[in-house]
């Protein structure tokens, strides 16, 4: 089955962004995307991704409801300081000692970091294990370190580290 | 009463919309280093999609939202292949 | 547009309107900060809740008038949601790049170098 089929959920996501792409559920639409699918997942496999394992379902889904309530509120907190009467915006890098080195959680991390307005991700150093992020509303920075260490790396931890 | 509520919605929005890009093209040819020009014109890119989507919603024609798709898709590559550019230089090692 | 129910005439006006409100300050914030690394934060309004309010708006009404838009509007959605922090954490980079490169300035680094913040 996987010699068949390398990547079974990376060729599914595959096959429904076809169908939702051609608008159909004809059967000719499911064997071109499913032949589509087929290749690019087996494509896929030849860039010898990192194995990820999903331990805690769960926590993931949690983590992703608090990373959209966390955007919104952010969305706010960013358009008040654009439009606040404040001249100066008090910005700056932070350095966070991260715990978490799996490739597929630092990415998440990543990805969660940088779309949440008011923060973005910048460099991180695998050897030391220091991540580098830049903050718009910089006040206290052991705030901002503990904040990302408890809300997200903790969570992170748990499902692709534990 | 809602219907011309919906209408001029969209129309102001529209508008606020413009202004966006608008924003986002000033920042453009403002913009001290190739970086800001870059974010400015991916900001103006997000924007121009929105506008599309906004039309598509005020026509009720399924095409400009097929048109937002390929524009959201685009950008992001266009996006991607300047900064890539900026970081060394060269698009593809 | 005319075959919308009126509660949800309201409710997509309101959504297109705070959409386009929250992408219009997110491009405000392009001029009116500073720096380019404070400017880096002012597009993702209009990535992030911006193309989220419009999106909705969008499904709502292409549903009620059973458009064939609806698919194509969740795939933008999500495919913003993928792209949008992997392009501005690579202008990011290329900037920080420069920055050290031609500019000569002493940026923070995640190697421990220096830690002086940026203003």
């Amino acid at each position: 089955m996987r010699r068949l089929l390398p990547h079974p959920w990376m060729a599914a996501l595959l096959l429904v962004v076809w169908l939702l792409l051609r608008h159909s559920l004809a059967p000719g639409t499911w064997v071109a995307g499913g032949l589509l699918a087929w290749i690019l997942a087996w494509t896929y496999g030849r860039l010898a991704p990192p194995p990820a394992r999903v331990r805690h379902l769960p926590t993931l889904l949690r983590l992703f409801a608090r990373v959209a309530a966390d955007i919104v509120r952010s969305n706010f907190a960013v358009a008040r300081l654009v439009l606040g009467r404040r001249r100066r915006v008090h910005a700056g890098f932070v350095a966070i000692p991260l715990a978490l080195t799996d490739p597929h959680g630092l990415a998440l991390l990543a990805c969660i970091i940088t779309s949440t307005p008011g923060t973005i991700w910048v460099e991180h150093d695998p050897q030391r294990s220091v991540l580098l992020i830049h903050v718009l509303d910089l006040v206290d920075e052991t705030v901002w370190v503990e904040a990302i260490k408890r809300r997200y790396e903790q969570p992170l931890l748990r499902v692709f580290q534990s | 009463m809602s219907q011309i509520f919906l209408a001029v919605a969209v129309v102001v929005a529209q508008g606020l919309l413009l202004l966006a890009m608008g924003f986002a093209l000033v920042r453009m040819l403002r913009g001290p280093r190739a970086q800001d020009r870059v974010l400015a014109l991916d900001a103006f890119q997000v924007n121009a999609m929105l506008l599309l989507l906004t039309i598509g919603l005020r026509v009720g024609s399924a095409l400009y939202v097929e048109m937002a798709l390929v524009i959201a898709l685009i950008g992001s590559a266009g996006t991607l292949a300047f900064s890539k550019f900026l970081l060394r230089g060269e698009v593809i090692e | 547009m005319s075959a919308l129910p009126p509660w949800l005439a309201v409710l997509v006006g309101v959504l297109v309107l705070a959409g386009a409100g929250f992408a219009c300050v997110g491009s405000f914030g392009l001029l009116r900060l500073r720096n380019f690394y404070q400017r880096v934060h002012a597009p993702t309004l209009g990535s992030t809740l911006g193309t989220f309010c419009v999106v909705l708006a969008c499904a709502l009404g292409f549903s009620a008038l059973q458009g064939e838009a609806l698919p194509t509007v969740l795939l933008i959605s999500a495919l913003l949601v993928l792209t949008a922090p992997v392009t501005l954490m690579m202008l990011v980079r290329a900037a920080l790049y420069r920055n050290r490169l031609e500019d000569g300035q002493a940026l923070p680094s995640a190697r421990g170098d220096d830690q002086k913040p940026m203003p």
